[in-house]
């Protein structure tokens, strides 16, 4: 009943190599989190430059998106499962709004600090309006958009794992399924999955581009 | 090169708050002409960079207007290039991109690329092409600044203290090299600082101005032949004539921003002829 470490490593592996399960279940998980995860980016990079080029838009929407935030995105799924009558879009649902507000404050962060001098010299050699935001504004933001992305990252990846519990396939619903039959060395061996694909990509993808970003942008204190 | 013609111009901040509004010039008139070097010069707050920021076109006047050569000016563009006291470079570009940067609409790729690489050469930059901004001290910052206004053929330079925030020596040889720039490319120059020496040294005619009313005291010639000589008779005289009134302007200022505790003979010990004048000392 209690699991133990090698049978843990053995249900790992034949749930990886043998019967499959453990496999289909991460590619599953990985499609969600990866297309929700892009989606999240796109959308609240979208929304965070609205916010941080419009006064109009970040007084009305400013607030609410503050409000959403604090929100857990998990919350949403009752009313999700109900919108997308239980289908998959209702995990994706959960974890696009998982991610998408930290996205959205941090970009919106990056183009208000934007270094007006940066601006004006821009100006002067002939940039207007949207060139302003695509040459100037978007790059000179880009370090917070990365704070952003790796916070979105970290939600939609939580969200995904409790939406899954509740819904359908991945990583989420097998640990369920493994519940279900008593069988704690899967629980286990799930669990190792899913730390160590959170641990990879949060502290090895995302600090490897952001230790090259902060260094190109001037923004690292040594070497400089 | 073209002529600068500022006419009758004024400058208003409205201030919202107290209903009362703050004009820093107005009636202000004067021409550069064409491949002329001119500094405007006085105490700080009397509206230098206000007057070249409308020049151009990053602040709008109140009244009054400025033409550079038939056009008149209504926002910015790049027939005037601009240098900042900060290098105001684009951090996530490197040297040769920065200078591209104010080309590439203009040009394509292969061409503003070899532009660019021109004009970093004439401001002695070929070896740190691939450099980020952060890789470069103050003064190489400020000649890739000024490598990427001259880049893009401006009909007239206008530089707001470029040098203020640089160290002697390297202010020196920044002096040198804008002289040698000047007479290659003979543009027309509307340069902004607070030194007077600076402004003899490099300078045809210096405008000098004033605060309480803001606007134009005196337009000195500068006759000297050059390369100018900081020790010789006339420069120490005129560099005198200069100090004289705008030693009475930074005293106005300090008066105003101090009040009574003012005590002017320990002001004036407190600024030289070569020193950086006005700057909240
Ligand atoms: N946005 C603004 N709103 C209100 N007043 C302003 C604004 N910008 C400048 N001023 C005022 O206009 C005056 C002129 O400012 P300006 O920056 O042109 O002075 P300056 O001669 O360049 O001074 P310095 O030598 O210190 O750079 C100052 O008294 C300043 O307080
Ligand atoms: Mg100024």
């Amino acid at each position: 009943m209690f699991p133990s470490p090698s049978g843990s490593v053995q249900q790992l592996y034949i749930g990886l190599f043998e019967t499959g399960i453990l496999a289909t279940a991460l590619a599953e998980s990985l499609q969600r989190i990866v297309i929700g995860f892009t989606l999240a980016v796109l959308i609240g990079g979208f929304l965070g430059v609205l916010l941080g080029v419009s006064k109009i838009a970040d007084e009305t929407l400013g607030s609410l998106v503050i409000a959403l935030q604090s929100v857990p995105s998990i919350v949403w799924l009752p009313i999700a499962l109900v919108v997308f009558q239980g289908g998959a879009g209702a995990i994706y649902f959960v974890v696009i709004l998982g991610g998408t507000w930290a996205m959205t404050l941090n970009v919106r962060m990056g183009i208000k600090n934007v270094q007006p001098i940066l601006l004006r010299a821009a100006k002067t050699m002939g940039y207007k309006n949207t060139e302003l935001i695509w040459k100037v504004m978007l790059p000179a933001s880009i370090p917070s958009a990365l704070t952003g992305a790796r916070l979105a990252w970290a939600f939609g990846w939580r969200a995904l794992m409790a939406a899954e519990l509740i819904g359908r396939g991945g990583l989420g619903r097998t640990l369920m399924d493994a519940r279900d039959f008593f069988n704690m060395d899967l629980v286990v061996a799930i669990m190792i999955i899913i730390s160590c694909i959170g641990l990879i990509v949060e502290y090895f993808l995302f600090s490897k581009i952001e230790k090259k970003v902060l260094s190109r942008w001037g923004l690292t204190n040594s070497g400089s | 090169m073209e002529r600068v013609m500022i006419t009758e111009v004024e400058k208003t901040f409205p201030n919202k708050e107290k209903n009362q509004s703050f004009t820093v010039f107005k009636d202000l008139s004067l021409t550069v002409e064409p491949g002329e070097f001119v500094s405007l010069l006085g105490p700080s707050g009397c509206g230098k960079s206000t007057l070249l920021n409308i020049v151009a076109g990053l602040d709008q006047s109140t009244s009054g207007k400025v033409k550079v050569g038939d056009t008149t000016i209504k926002e910015p563009g790049s027939d005037r290039g601009v240098v900042f006291q900060e290098a105001a470079l684009m951090p996530w570009l490197t040297v040769l991109e920065n200078v591209m940067f104010a080309i590439n609409k203009k040009m394509k790729k292969e061409e503003a690329k070899e532009h660019a690489t021109k004009y970093l050469k004439l401001v002695h930059l070929s070896k740190f092409l691939h450099s980020y901004p952060h890789e470069l001290s103050g003064g190489m910052k400020q000649r890739v600044a000024i490598a990427r206004a001259l880049s893009m053929d401006p009909k007239v330079l206008l530089m707001d203290e470029p040098f203020g925030a640089l160290d002697e020596q390297t202010r020196m040889m920044l002096h040198k090299e804008v002289q040698y720039i000047w007479e290659e490319t003979k543009k027309t120059i509307l340069f902004v600082t607070h030194n007077i020496r600076e402004s003899i040294l490099l300078s045809d005619r210096i405008v000098l101005m004033g605060t309480r009313p803001g606007g134009i005291r005196k337009i000195y010639t500068v006759d000297l032949p050059r390369p100018r000589v900081p020790a010789s008779p006339e420069f120490i005289q005129l560099e005198q004539d200069i100090m004289a009134i705008l030693g009475g302007e930074i005293e106005k200022v300090m008066k105003e921003e101090m009040g009574d505790d003012f005590n002017s003979q320990k002001a004036s010990l407190l600024y030289g002829t070569d020193r950086n004048m006005g700057n909240h000392i």
